[in-house]
């Protein structure tokens, strides 16, 4: 037979095989995708940032479709991309709470001296390492910007030793709450009343007061004012449950080392 | 038998590593392996596709191709074969086996176009191997695949906290300790052939 005809005809054959097979699979296989999941994905605010706890803006939007998850898990996006996902899905959005990172640290240069004098790499993870961070409480925040480096925003930066957050930029996704070594960032549901108690050190007071002059010292003095009994003591660190306080604002004046404070006033 | 598929399997995985020997597959030893959990669903899925390309090329070639004197057409037609492969595979895993091929996710479509798995089948016939022996050569080479990206992901991570001169930062210094990596597998020279004599 002719050497190019051959040639020809053999690829093609393979070639129309594949493709009838191809055709086959796909109409015996057909997996049904639901629309809805596509149009979900379509209002998420699709920065992946997993903030709601999935993979993925797409792994997140099968999740409300197929496994009933809340449509309001979407922290970039808001109260206006869960109304959206919430039409969607045909259900109620609810009111959903805007959450933002707050550093619960007040140790900065001024109020907690350094161990030592620590030259290497800059990162918290890093400086971590080392004898558990460079800074006299091993607790609070490092001051090496890993939480800036993460944020996708530009939310977070580091000031007098100890990292900010920019509230107007910051969008909760949490990727710094991960990012930090010391666990200091929390999301606190966005409020412009209620406090929060800017330190994380659960050691004795006295061990607190030795290595920092703005750390809780667990005097128990704001869980002895609040009258709602939203202060709890964690080991020597007290704890503001978000959901009981209503803002009367009396442990922030009671404190004695003025930590506890409204996250973005100063 | 036995001790010649076994010496073929770690001659693929210690000697002539199809990343780190010959230099095949780069794109996604480079781009995939910044984590571990993804260089790993990347090799699981390479190695997979490896075998059955192999296993599909190899009577195709024997019995197609080289009684008809069609040789040459090899490339054109392991490509053919293995995108088609590759979307049946797809279609198959998304039917019967979602949550594997949740886990290869975007990876499967990315081998349709990897070098490795079309230099595995070529250099299985170019070896003169059995079926048996190209089967076994193929896992080989992509259990072999997943060492360096293993390897490699370990080494990325200490890559990413270092800060080198800016000139290098980024694929420069990454290139730098792949070859590195590659060099320390040149150690494993001869082993092989001395086990396994």
């Amino acid at each position: 037979m002719n050497p190019i005809l051959s040639a020809v005809l053999v690829v093609t054959v393979i070639g129309v095989i594949g493709a009838i097979v191809l055709v086959a699979a796909s109409v015996v296989m057909h997996v049904p995708v639901d629309e809805r999941v596509e149009q979900i994905n379509a209002v998420l605010a699709g920065v992946n940032c997993g903030a709601c706890g999935y993979a993925g803006c797409s792994d997140y939007a099968r999740a409300v479709v197929e496994g009933g998850a809340p449509v309001d898990k979407c922290t970039p996006g808001g109260s206006a991309c869960a109304a959206a996902v919430a039409a969607i899905m045909g259900v109620e959005a609810g009111e959903t709470g805007c959450v933002k990172a707050v550093v619960a640290c007040s140790g900065d240069c001024e109020h907690t001296p350094k161990r030592f004098e620590y030259q290497g790499l800059s990162r918290c993870a890093a400086v971590k390492g080392l004898y558990g961070g460079d800074g006299a409480c091993t607790h609070g925040c490092l001051g090496y910007g890993d939480c800036a480096a993460v944020c996708p925003f530009g939310a977070i930066a580091v000031e007098r030793g100890i990292a900010r957050v920019d509230r107007s930029k910051c969008v909760g996704c949490g990727l710094c709450v991960g990012a930090c070594p010391n666990d200091v960032i929390r999301l606190v549901p966005e409020h412009r009343r209620k406090p929060v108690v800017l330190c994380s050190s659960k050691d004795k007071g006295a061990d607190t007061r030795k290595v920092c002059s703005a750390g809780c010292i667990g005097c128990m003095k704001c869980t002895k004012v609040c009258a709602k009994d939203a202060i709890v003591m964690d080991g020597s660190l007290a704890v503001i449950d978000q959901t009981r306080c209503v803002g009367c604002q009396l442990c922030l004046k009671e404190c004695p080392v003025g930590i506890i404070r409204i996250p973005g006033v100063d | 038998m036995v001790v010649k598929l076994a010496s073929i399997f770690f001659t693929m995985i210690l000697v002539d590593n199809y990343v780190l020997a010959k230099f095949l597959g780069i794109c996604p030893f480079l781009g995939v392996s910044k984590k571990l959990d993804s260089a790993v669903g990347m090799s699981l899925a390479v190695t997979f596709v490896m075998v059955l390309a192999s296993a599909v090329t190899w009577p195709i070639h024997t019995m197609i191709l080289a009684p008809n004197g069609l040789e040459y057409l090899q490339t054109i037609v392991f490509i053919l074969i293995i995108a088609i492969l590759v979307q049946l595979l797809e279609n198959v895993l998304k039917k019967f086996v979602p949550t594997l091929y949740r886990a290869l996710g975007v990876y499967l479509p990315l081998i349709t176009t990897n070098c490795t798995i079309l230099g595995v089948t070529i250099l299985n016939l170019d070896e003169g191997y059995n079926f048996i022996e190209s089967i076994v050569c193929a896992a080989g080479a992509g259990i072999g695949f997943l060492v360096a990206m293993v390897l490699f992901s370990g080494v990325r991570r200490r890559v990413e906290e270092a800060t080198p001169p800016k000139c290098f930062e980024g694929l420069p210094i990454t290139l730098v300790s792949a070859a590195m990596v590659s060099l320390s597998f040149m150690g494993f020279g001869g082993i092989v052939e001395s086990i396994f004599g």
